[in-house]
């Protein structure tokens, strides 16, 4: 359950000193449990009968304002300066404050506060903080008109929720879509075509197959680059004699590699998902982690099999030769392009298969109730282990292209690019083929708008931002799965769960 | 030189970098302890502390490069302890208001912290890149006097010695800490059972953000310790940090003595496992450890409450 709103901070309220031996003894505090338990079945049957899942209860209590509820009649000047509101606008002041400094000179070692002040001093500083207040206005005032907005919008959604929710709807959205990413890259620099290529394509894809492990199967996989890395060198080792000194005694062609890609990721994935599938999910999270950092590490020090730090030179690119048809991929990326859109339409349909097949159910009810999940004969460890090998397959198979494509280092598989697949994940919402695709888009997207504007290892200062800030504010992503915003709010309320972690962590009550 | 004339210097050498690892890896296990959560962006809690407590010791330097000697450097240490302990905790401390309270607040599903966590982690990665430059910071080596005395053969310096002692000293404070304060008792109540912890009288909010606070101190100045030794840089907070996650979960995570048994074990085994092995792949060395230990014996060596801990 969500705290009450007025559940504060402890602090400047309470008698107890701030840290002295009398601290952890104090008074209850505001986080008594009586409070939500009570309201607990009123907010479940309030919610079942309310199947668009439209209100959001918890989310608007998070937020914390005491006019968060719709049933508010009137606007009272006085809640303006209410501690939740003052609170509130000092967090916003604050965030002004580092958006600034984000958004400021580059420092160095030998002043190391120069780059802060030089970023606060400055007459930026007063457009920030003036956007701060503005949104803190916002805020409050649409907890005011929530009530009224709600009321002049429902007729309005209530058409077009339903429209959404017949089987036509979604096939005319999914042909307009599909027309744009045709059409996209027509209209575009070569840059961007590159960067649709590099970045969006084959991270919408790798997005793809995390999100089986993400989404699907609720495990965080933080290694799943490694597979890609496995996949790309396994290409180079198997279509070229020259692009690292240890070499297959034959060469392939680029496409004999992808099954072969696939085993090997999906191998790797098996043999280290194994042991640590059984314990505790974040085990998981730390031994993926760990074996990226493997992976790279030795992608980048074994010099006489990977070539080490310089990279894999002079991967043949995709060509086929069979049955009269003749084509080979070249520097070009407009055929990467349209070959990557048919395998991630490809895929994305294969998964929507998978999802509502008996695995996919297997997983989702995993993601629930482990223990119940068991107990109703679901093979738990057999299913995550064959998430986490779908997973690492996908990746695998999207190294291939990559190494096809282009030219790579270690570079291209550290930890960094991990993070980044979950951050797509993430922000396109965790369960939603479409919506991890859109999230590639658009943060690959934001990565190429910002890339001539800010150092490149600055992006990832707005990305980790990006991904706290969803975390708090929309965990579900931009284009949640239904079924995944539905498990996130029950878990709230304390039924079920949203992941395949074990129990919510200490304090909100249950 | 074989291994075994190496033996007593490499043991010297592990223990004083296990001693910062252990440090470390309280910070894990005493969150992990209230939580149940693995703070994944302690790391970076470790090297805003090192960061502060460099440059607070490079700022009390002379221009000319010299080094005070005696006293005046154990007081620069003492300094940079300070203020490495002191933004160690100010980072936790923000971390946890960040990006931890508002998902408690409304329960949020654990994978939800793990990934807020990493959002928390990259931003504070990157922002310390972008704001102290990108590449390494060092201190100059405070004592004049290298070797104190030596072990069979093995040389001691000051400089370890002042890191080991002062590990170790943090160590049996928190030990003493968890084990005989009311503080203590109600992190060991929390841990134990949060519920019921909150029906006796106990301000979980609370103890939750004393824990994280004092894992911060104690990674903040063990930051410094480590950035005396060899530097610091933006992105130094991964590797320590996983190996201290490693020594936490090697000792049974949650628990105390056990991180720190840890810790001095994961300083040994990579100390050995480096000078055996190529000293590039010393890192790796860590991460076989965790993986084997998650295999053979996830609880650890001495078990994982905190509650039944000290």
């Amino acid at each position: 359950m969500s705290a009450p709103p007025a559940a504060g901070p402890p602090g400047p309220t309470e008698p107890a000193g701030p840290t002295g031996p009398t601290g952890p003894t104090g008074p209850t505090g505001p986080t008594g449990p009586g409070s939500g338990a009570a309201t607990m079945p009123l907010r479940i049957a309030g919610s079942r009968s309310d199947p668009t899942g439209s209100a959001e209860p918890t989310a608007s209590t998070s937020l914390g304002g005491p006019g968060g509820g719709p049933a508010r009649p009137a606007w009272h000047p006085a809640e303006l300066f209410a501690p939740a509101r003052l609170r509130q606008l000092g967090a916003l002041l604050l965030v002004g404050v580092l958006a600034a400094i984000v958004t400021g000179p580059t420092g160095n070692s030998d002043k190391p506060l120069q780059a802060a002040k030089d970023s606060i001093v400055d007459v930026r500083i007063v457009l920030y903080l003036g956007l701060a207040v503005a949104l803190w206005v916002l805020l409050v005032l649409g907890a005011q008109l929530r009530g009224a907005l709600e009321r002049v919008s429902a007729p309005v959604r209530a058409p077009i929720g339903a429209a959404y929710g017949r089987r036509g709807g979604p096939i005319v959205l999914n042909l307009a879509l599909l027309a744009v990413a045709i059409v996209a890259p027509l209209v575009v620099s070569t840059a961007a075509q590159q960067s649709m290529v590099n970045d969006i394509g084959i991270y919408a894809l790798l997005a793809l197959g995390l999100n089986v492990v993400v989404g699907y199967a609720g495990l965080l996989d933080l290694g799943y680059i490694a597979f890609f890395a496995i996949g790309a060198y396994a290409t180079a080792y198997f279509t070229s004699q020259t692009a690292m000194p240890w070499h297959a005694p034959f060469v392939l062609n680029p496409f004999f590699v992808f099954p072969i890609a696939l085993v090997l990721a999906a191998l790797a994935g098996v043999i280290l998902g194994a042991p640590t599938l059984r314990l505790r999910g974040d085990y998981l999270a730390i031994v993926t982690l760990g074996f990226g950092e493997i992976i790279h590490l030795v992608a980048n020090n074994a010099d006489n099999i990977t070539n080490g730090a310089r990279g894999a030179f002079g991967v043949p690119h995709l060509s086929v030769d069979l049955l009269g048809i003749d084509y080979k991929w070249g520097i070009d990326p407009l055929p990467y392009y349209y070959l990557l859109l048919v395998i991630v339409i490809g895929v994305m349909i294969a998964f929507g298969r998978l999802e509502r097949s008996r695995i996919g159910r297997s997983w989702a009810a995993i993601r629930e109730d482990e223990i119940a999940a068991e107990a109703t004969g679901v093979a738990t460890l057999r299913m995550k282990l064959l998430a986490f090998a779908i997973g690492a397959s996908v990746s695998g198979f999207a190294g291939v292209l990559f190494a096809s494509k282009q030219f790579f280092n270690p570079q291209s598989f550290s930890l960094q690019a991990s993070f980044f697949v979950v951050a797509v994940v993430i922000f396109g919402g965790m369960g939603s083929r479409l919506g991890v695709v859109v999230g590639a888009v658009v943060l690959q997207g934001l990565a190429f708008y910002l890339r001539d504007k800010v150092p490149p290892a600055d992006r990832y200062i707005y990305f980790g931002a990006v991904i706290v800030i969803m975390m708090i504010f929309r965990p579900q992503g931009l284009v949640p799965s239904r079924r995944r915003r539905r498990e996130i709010e029950l878990a709230e309320e304390g039924i079920g769960a949203a992941d395949s972690l074990g129990a919510a962590p200490t304090g909100g009550q249950r | 030189m074989g291994f075994l004339d190496q033996f007593w210097q490499l043991t010297i050498d592990g223990l004083m970098v296990g001693s910062l690892y252990a440090v470390i890896a309280l910070g894990y296990t005493l969150v992990y302890g209230v939580l149940q959560l693995i703070n994944f962006a302690h790391s970076e809690v470790f090297m805003l502390g090192s960061f502060g407590g460099l440059f607070a010791a490079r700022a009390l330097l002379p221009d000319d490069g010299s080094v005070p000697g005696g006293l005046a450097s154990v007081g620069l240490v003492a300094i940079g302890l300070g203020a490495g302990a002191i933004c160690g905790g100010l980072a936790a401390f923000t971390l946890e208001r960040v990006a931890y309270r508002p998902l408690r607040r409304r329960s949020a599903p654990r994978l939800a912290y793990l990934i807020s966590a990493i959002g928390a982690s990259l931003f504070a990665v990157n922002l310390a890149g972008k704001e102290f430059g990108r590449q390494n910071v060092d201190l100059p080596d405070l004592f004049h006097n290298g070797t104190v005395f030596t072990v069979f053969g093995a040389d001691v310096s000051t400089q370890s010695l002042v890191i080991f002692a002062v590990a170790v000293a943090m160590l049996i404070g928190l030990d003493r800490l968890v084990a005989g304060t009311r503080l203590g008792q109600g992190i060991r109540a929390v841990a134990q059972d949060a519920d019921t912890a909150v029906l006796m009288g106990v301000n979980v909010e609370r103890i939750i953000i004393i824990t994280f606070v004092v894992g911060g101190l104690l990674a903040g100045a063990g930051g410094f310790l480590y950035a005396m030794t060899f530097n610091a840089s933006y992105s130094m907070g991964f590797v320590p940090g996983v190996k201290a996650f490693t020594a936490a979960v090697l000792g049974g995570i949650g628990n105390v003595r056990g991180a720190m048994l840890g810790g001095l074990l994961l300083g040994l085994v990579e100390s050995y496992g480096g000078y055996l092995f190529q000293a590039s792949y010393k890192d790796v060395i860590a991460f076989l450890v965790l993986v084997a230990i998650l295999m053979i014996r996830p609880s650890g060596l001495l078990g994982e409450r905190l509650g039944r801990a000290a």
